[in-house]
C-alpha cells in the first residue's frame, strides 16, 4: 500500500541514529528527511499556480492602480506576501505531528466559529454585497468563512475515521455527528449570507462522507435532498441581488449594463483572447477595466484574455495536477484520518476551481468564489495554502516508519 | 481502506476528470470556436467614435450669390430610449421640457414616437408628428436660432439643469439657411434625416446623425455636398474615459454647388408667373361663364444654347426653410402634398404633365416635312375636317382658306395638322396595325425629347406621353383587364366608365383620332414645361437637343478644385436646317400683328421674340395656357417656356409671363437688363483665400483651381422621393 513498498514501524533504530548525526547537508537529502518526503509535484504545481496568479492579479490592477495615483504593484507585492505568510502557514500545517492534527482540530473549528460569530456583529462589514468580513487595524480584512473550510475539512475527517464501534465505515449516528458537527459553522456562513461558500462546505460534507464510506443512502440521500431544498427555498432566502445573479446567469442579454454585465463582459474578455491571447498587459477587455473585481472572483478572465487558451488551459491542468496529486495521497493515506482530510481537500478545491471558472465562461451563475492560489485575497490564499500542507502532512506520513 | 472507500475514490477521480474536461470543452468553444465574435465584442467595447460633421457645401447661382448657406442653430433634441428608462417611461421629464420649451409634453411624446410604432395612446403614429429617423437617434423636437438674441434661453435653461433633463440634450447644429426664402425652392430642395430603412443603403454608410438631400439639387448632388465626415476612434475604457487614440480623420467640408441659375431671374420669373396667375383669376371665362381658376402654373428659362437652366418657377411653391424646424405641423404637411391646394411640394416644371397643345406643332410640322409634306407648300385650313367617323373642328370655328405653314403656325390652324396627320394614319395602315408603319408623327415627337425624362440633375423629371401604334398595344396587353373591370365598376362615374368601355373593347386600335389629335398636341399626349422647353432649345439652336443642366460646377471649399458639370447634348434633330430656320422664321410671327401673342406682345419692339402659343383643352376642365419662345429671334439664347393651367388662352395668360422676363434679361421697354449684356456668365464664381466665393472673373491671387473633367454621375437623375402623383388618365378622343 505504502509507496515505496516499505510497511511503517519496520524501520531499524539505527536508522534514527545516523540521522541525529549526519551533517545539515547530509539530512536534508536524506532518504527519510521531510524535504525528501514532501509531494514536488503537488509544490510545483501551486508554485505554478500562485506564479501565475501573481502576473494576472498584477496585470488586472496596475492600470487602475496606477489611474488612482497608487502604487500599480501594490497588488502584485501584497500577492507575494500573502503567499509567503501562505507558505510559512503549509510549512507548519505540513511539519505539525501528524498526530497532534487532531487534537487541534477542535481548538480551529471553535476559533472559526468564533470568528463567524464576529462578522455578524458589528464587527463585520459588507464587502460586494456579502456581510462575510471583519475589518481589522491598518487595513487588513480576514475572511472567517475561509478558515471554516479547514476546520470542516478537519473536524470532519477527525469525526468519521474515529467511528464510535471502531468499525470500517460509518454508521448513521456518525453521520449524524458529522452533520450536526458541520451544521453551526454553515449556518453562520448562511446568516452572512455567503452562497457560494455553503455550497462548497456542502461538497466538502458529501465529499468526506463518500470517501469515508458512509452508507450510500446517506451520500445520494443528502444530494438529492440538497438539491430539492435548494430548488424550494432558493428563491425565499437567496437576497435580490443573488436572484438577479442567477436570472443574469440564466440570460445574459437580460440587461447588458445590469446584472447581466458581468458575465457578459467576462466572456467576451475570454473569447477574444482567442488560441494564444493578447499578451500580458495587452487584453483590452482587462486593461480598459471593463471587469469589475477582475483581481479576485474573476481573475480568470485575465488568463483567458491575455494568455488565451494555452495559457488559461495551463491554469486549468494545474488545478488538475494539484487534484490528481491530492487524490493520490487520499488513496495512498494509511489511515482513514489522512484520507479524509486529502479527500476533503480536493472536494473544496474541485468544487471552488469549477464554480470559479465555470462561472467566467457563462455555464455557472456568479457566485463570490476565488479561484484557489490564483485570485487576489489573503483569507483564501492562507486557507488553501494550510489546506496544501495537510496534505503533505498526510503525504509524509504514508511513507513514515 | 475498505472497498467502498475505495470505489468511492474512484468515483471522485472521474468526476473532477469531468469537471476539469468540461472546463476546457467550454473554454476552447469560447476562445476558437467563437472566438472571432467575442473579438469584435472587445473591439466594440473599447472603442467609440467621436463623428466631427462635415460642413455641407453652399450652392450659388451663376454670379456667385449664396442660395443656401449653413446657419447654427440650438437643436434642443431627445433621446427615446433614454427617456423612456426613466422610473415613469419619461412623463416627468417630458412634462418639464413641455414648459420650458412651449410643446405639450403628449405632442414631445408623439414626435419622438418612430414612425411605424404606436404613439403611447396605442394610436399608429402618422407622419410628420413621428420620427422617421433611427429609433436610436436623439429625436429634435425645436429649435432656436442663433442669431435673435435671447432666443435660445430656453435650451440654455437645460444646459444648466442637465440634471432635470435626463436624455435631453441641446446643441449647436448647422442647418439650412435660404438667403432669397422661398425663392427656387424646388430646385434648390431639402434636407431630412436618413430613414431607418435607408440605413443600408451603401451611399449612407457611415452617416449616423447627418441630414441627406431630399430634393432638388440637394438630393442630386448630396454626396458632393456632403463631404465626408471626421472620425476619432478613441480607446476608452469602461466608463468611457479616453485611453488613448486610434485614428483619427479630420471632416472634409462638402463641395459648393454652382448652379446656372441666376437667382435675378428667378425672382423675376416667380414673380411674372405669381403675376400672370393672378391676371387669368381676375379674367372672366366667357365659356364657362367664371373667372379663370388658374390653379398651378410654370416657367422654364432655359440657355437655348447650352441647356443650362437660367430660371424655373412652379406655382404654388413653399418655404423650403419649414425642412429646417424639426416639428413640421401636420396641417402644414398636409396642405404641402394636397393637389386641391395645388400641392406646393410638386414641381409643376418638371413633374407635372400636361396636354401641351398647340406648342407642339412645332413637331408635328417637322414630322409632316420629315413625312414628305412641301415645307413651302399650301394647305387647306377649313372650319372642321371628318377624321374618320368624327368632326374634328378648329379652334373657335376659325378657317383661313389655303395658307403655307406659315400663316398655320401663326394662326395656329388646327384643320391643316389634323389632314396632315390623317393621311400619314392612313398610310399607315389605318386601324390595322401591320407593323410596318412610320409612325413619322410621334417618331419625331420622340426625337425632341417628348415621353421620356429629360434626365435634368433634379430627382423629380416627368416622361410625359407620346401613344404610337406600338405603345398603343402595349399598353393595352397590360391594362386590359383594369380597362375591362373599370367599364363594370359602378363607383366610377359614367365617364370613366365609358372611357374603360371603350379602352376594354377597341384599347389596341390606334384611331385616326389619336393621330390627329397627337398632331394639335391634345389626346393622350401630355409633356412638362421643362419638356417644352427642350424642345424649343433644339429649334432655337438648330437642332440639338440637350438633357438640361441646374449645375454648373463643384468648387471644393479651399478652391483649388473645380469639377465642370458640361451641358449634355442628347442627340440631333433629325429634321433639315432650312426646316428649322422656316418655323423659326414663322413663330417670329405670332407675337407680330395677326398672330396668336399680337396683344401680349403688343408695342414690343418686333423681330425680338418668336413662339408658339397653346390653348390645350382639358376635359371638364378650362383650357390650359402655354407659350414657348425664344429670344433674340435672329440668334436665339433663351427659350421661355411659360403655363398656366385653367388659364385660358396661351396668348392671354401665357404670352404676357414671358414677355416681362424677357423685358427683364434683355432690359426692354425701360427695364435695367437683369443680365449684363443679356447673357449669362460664362466663367465661374471664384473660391477667395478666405473660402467665400467672389462672382465669376475676380481675382483671388492664386494659381488657377485644378479642373476636374465631369462626374459621369451628375448626368444620372435618380428616382423621385417624392410621392408619385396620379398620371393623366387617357381621355375620350
Amino acid at each position: 500500500m505504502s509507496e515505496y513498498g516499505v510497511t511503517p514501524r519496520t524501520v531499524p533504530k539505527s536508522v534514527a541514529l545516523r540521522r541525529r548525526e549526519a551533517s545539515l547537508r547530509e539530512r536534508a537529502l536524506d532518504r527519510e528527511s521531510p524535504l525528501r518526503r514532501l509531494d514536488w509535484l503537488l509544490i510545483l504545481a501551486v508554485a505554478g499556480l500562485i506564479g501565475v496568479g501573481s502576473l494576472l492579479v498584477w496585470s488586472a490592477t496596475r492600470v487602475r492602480m496606477e489611474a488612482a495615483g497608487l502604487d500599480p504593484q501594490a497588488f502584485l507585492k501584497k500577492h507575494i506576501i500573502n503567499a509567503v505568510i501562505g507558505l510559512a502557514l503549509a510549512s507548519v500545517a505540513a511539519l505539525v505531528d501528524y498526530r497532534s492534527l487532531r487534537a487541534y482540530a477542535p481548538i480551529v473549528y471553535v476559533l472559526s466559529c468564533i470568528g463567524l460569530l464576529a462578522v455578524l456583529s458589528p464587527l463585520g462589514s459588507t464587502i460586494n454585497g456579502a456581510h462575510s468580513w471583519i475589518v481589522l487595524p491598518a487595513g487588513f480584512q480576514v475572511q472567517p468563512s475561509e478558515f471554516a473550510k479547514v476546520a470542516i475539512v478537519v473536524g470532519l475527517a477527525m469525526l468519521l475515521a474515529e467511528t464510535r464501534d471502531a468499525e470500517d465505515t460509518p454508521r448513521d449516528i456518525d453521520v449524524l455527528l458529522a452533520l450536526s458537527f458541520c451544521a453551526l459553522p454553515m449556518g453562520l456562513i448562511m446568516l452572512q449570507p455567503d452562497l457560494g461558500t455553503t455550497v462548497v462546505i456542502i461538497f466538502i460534507i458529501l465529499g468526506v462522507l463518500a470517501v469515508a464510506g458512509a452508507p450510500s443512502r446517506w451520500v445520494i440521500g443528502l444530494l438529492v435532498a440538497g438539491v430539492v431544498a435548494g430548488a424550494v427555498v432558493a428563491p425565499h432566502i437567496l437576497s435580490t441581488y443573488q436572484k438577479d445573479r442567477f436570472a443574469a446567469f440564466a440570460n445574459p442579454a437580460i440587461d447588458p449594463r445590469g446584472v447581466g454585465y458581468n458575465t457578459r463582459q467576462a466572456r467576451t474578455a475570454i473569447g477574444s483572447g482567442g488560441l494564444t491571447g493578447k499578451g500580458l498587459f495587452h487584453g483590452t477587455q482587462t486593461q480598459g477595466r471593463f471587469i469589475p473585481e477582475q483581481q479576485t472572483d474573476f481573475v480568470f478572465t485575465v488568463a483567458g484574455e491575455e494568455l488565451g487558451l494555452v495559457g488559461s488551459g495551463a491554469i486549468i491542468l494545474l488545478l488538475g495536477l494539484v487534484l490528481w496529486r491530492g487524490l493520490r495521497i487520499a488513496s495512498l493515506a494509511l489511515d482513514p484520518f489522512g484520507r479524509l482530510v486529502a479527500a476533503g481537500v480536493v472536494c473544496w478545491f474541485a468544487f471552488q476551481s469549477f464554480v470559479n471558472i465555470g462561472m467566467t465562461l457563462g455555464i455557472m451563475p456568479v457566485t463570490g468564489l476565488p479561484l484557489p492560489f490564483v485570485s487576489y485575497g489573503g483569507s483564501s490564499m492562507f486557507a488553501n495554502m494550510i489546506a496544501i500542507g495537510l496534505l503533505q502532512n498526510v503525504h509524509m506520513r504514508n511513507s513514515e516508519l | 481502506m475498505s472497498t467502498r472507500s475505495g470505489l468511492r475514490l474512484f468515483v471522485l477521480r472521474v468526476l473532477v476528470l469531468t469537471v476539469l474536461g468540461t472546463l476546457l470543452g467550454r473554454l476552447w468553444y469560447l476562445q476558437v470556436y467563437a472566438g472571432a465574435r467575442y473579438s469584435k465584442a472587445a473591439q466594440d467595447n473599447r472603442i467609440r467614435e467621436v463623428v466631427e460633421p462635415a460642413t455641407r457645401g453652399m450652392i450659388y447661382d451663376s454670379s456667385g450669390r449664396v442660395v443656401v448657406e449653413n446657419r447654427t442653430v440650438m437643436v434642443v433634441s431627445v433621446n427615446r430610449s433614454l427617456i423612456r428608462g426613466e422610473r415613469d417611461g419619461g412623463k416627468a421629464v417630458l412634462a418639464r421640457l413641455g414648459g420650458v420649451i412651449g410643446i405639450r409634453s403628449v405632442d414631445i411624446a408623439r414626435l419622438i414616437t418612430p414612425c411605424g410604432s404606436p404613439y403611447p395612446d396605442g394610436t399608429p403614429a402618422k407622419a410628420p408628428s413621428c420620427w422617421n429617423g433611427s429609433p436610436y437617434q436623439p429625436v429634435p423636437v425645436r429649435t432656436y436660432s442663433t442669431a435673435v438674441p435671447g432666443q435660445t434661453l430656453p435650451a440654455l435653461k437645460i444646459l444648466e439643469h442637465r440634471e432635470d433633463f435626463p436624455g435631453v440634450t441641446a446643441e449647436l447644429q448647422p442647418v439650412r439657411f435660404y438667403p432669397y426664402g422661398p425663392m427656387a425652392a424646388h430646385l434648390l430642395g431639402y434636407l431630412g434625416p436618413i430613414r431607418d430603412d435607408e440605413r443600408t443603403n451603401p451611399r449612407y454608410a457611415g452617416l449616423v446623425t447627418a441630414k441627406v438631400g431630399r430634393s432638388g439639387v440637394e438630393q442630386v448632388y448630396d454626396d458632393e455636398l456632403r463631404g465626408h465626415d471626421g472620425v476619432q476612434e478613441l480607446l476608452v475604457d469602461k466608463d468611457g474615459t479616453v485611453t488613448g487614440q486610434l485614428k483619427a480623420t479630420a471632416p472634409e467640408s462638402g463641395d459648393s454647388l454652382v448652379l446656372s441659375l441666376d437667382e435675378n431671374i428667378q425672382k423675376l420669373a416667380e414673380s411674372a408667373l405669381q403675376k400672370g396667375i393672378r391676371t387669368a383669376r381676375g379674367t372672366f371665362d366667357k365659356i364657362r361663364h367664371d373667372n379663370y381658376k388658374a390653379p398651378t402654373g410654370a416657367v422654364v428659362v432655359m440657355e437655348a444654347r447650352t441647356g443650362r437652366i437660367a430660371a424655373m418657377a412652379s406655382y404654388p411653391s413653399y418655404d423650403p426653410s419649414i425642412f429646417t424646424k424639426p416639428v413640421l405641423p401636420t396641417p402644414v404637411y398636409e396642405a404641402l402634398t394636397d393637389p386641391t391646394k395645388g400641392a406646393p411640394l410638386y414641381s409643376n416644371a418638371t413633374q407635372g404633365t400636361f396636354a401641351p397643345g398647340s406648342t407642339f406643332k412645332l413637331v408635328s410640322t417637322a414630322a409632316a416635312v420629315a413625312g414628305g409634306a412641301d415645307l413651302h407648300g399650301y394647305y387647306a385650313c377649313p372650319t372642321a375636317l371628318r377624321v374618320g367617323n368624327r368632326l374634328f373642328k378648329n379652334f373657335e370655328g376659325e378657317t383661313y382658306g389655303t395658307i403655307d405653314f406659315r400663316t398655320t403656325l401663326i394662326k395656329s390652324c388646327d384643320t391643316v395638322y389634323y389632314g396632315l396627320a390623317y393621311r400619314e394614319w392612313q398610310r399607315d395602315g389605318g386601324t390595322r396595325n401591320v407593323g410596318r408603319a412610320r409612325e413619322v408623327f410621334p417618331t419625331m415627337a420622340k426625337a425632341f425629347g417628348f415621353g421620356a425624362p429629360t434626365g435634368i440633375d433634379l430627382p423629380s423629371d416627368a416622361a410625359g406621353q407620346i401613344t404610337s401604334r406600338a405603345s398603343r398595344l402595349a399598353d393595352y396587353r397590360a391594362h386590359k383587364a383594369d380597362y375591362c373591370a373599370g367599364a363594370k365598376n359602378t363607383k366610377f362615374g359614367p365617364y370613366r366608365r365609358a372611357i374603360d368601355q371603350e379602352n376594354c373593347t377597341d384599347g389596341m386600335t390606334y384611331r385616326a383620332g389619336d393621330a390627329a389629335l397627337l398632331a394639335i398636341g391634345q389626346g393622350d399626349v401630355t409633356a412638362t414645361p421643362l419638356q417644352l422647353a427642350t424642345a424649343y432649345s433644339a429649334l432655337a439652336n438648330g437642332g440639338t437637343v440637350y438633357s438640361p443642366r441646374l449645375a454648373k460646377a463643384l468648387l471644393s471649399a479651399d478652391g483649388t478644385r473645380v469639377t465642370r458639370i458640361a451641358p449634355a447634348p442628347v442627340r440631333r434633330l433629325p429634321v433639315a436646317a432650312d426646316t428649322l430656320a422656316y418655323i423659326r422664321s414663322a413663330l417670329t410671327g405670332v407675337t407680330q400683328p395677326g398672330g396668336t401673342a399680337q396683344l401680349a406682345y403688343a408695342g414690343f419692339p418686333a423681330g425680338i421674340v418668336a413662339g408658339k402659343t397653346g390653348t390645350a383643352d382639358v376635359h371638364d376642365k378650362q383650357p390650359t395656357s402655354w407659350f414657348a419662345s425664344f429670344a433674340p429671334a435672329a440668334a436665339p439664347r433663351y427659350v421661355v417656356v411659360a403655363m398656366v393651367t385653367e388659364g385660358g388662352t396661351g396668348g392671354t395668360t401665357a404670352a404676357p409671363i414671358t414677355r416681362e422676363i424677357y423685358d427683364g434679361i434683355f432690359g426692354l421697354e425701360g427695364h435695367k437688363a437683369l443680365l449684363p449684356g443679356g447673357a449669362l456668365p460664362t466663367k465661374l464664381p471664384v473660391v477667395r483665400a478666405d473660402g467665400t466665393v467672389a462672382p465669376p472673373g475676380s481675382h483671388t491671387g492664386r494659381p488657377a483651381p485644378t479642373v476636374v473633367p465631369p462626374s459621369p454621375r451628375s448626368t444620372a437623375s435618380p428616382a423621385s422621393a417624392l410621392p408619385a402623383f396620379d398620371r393623366p388618365r387617357r381621355q375620350i378622343s
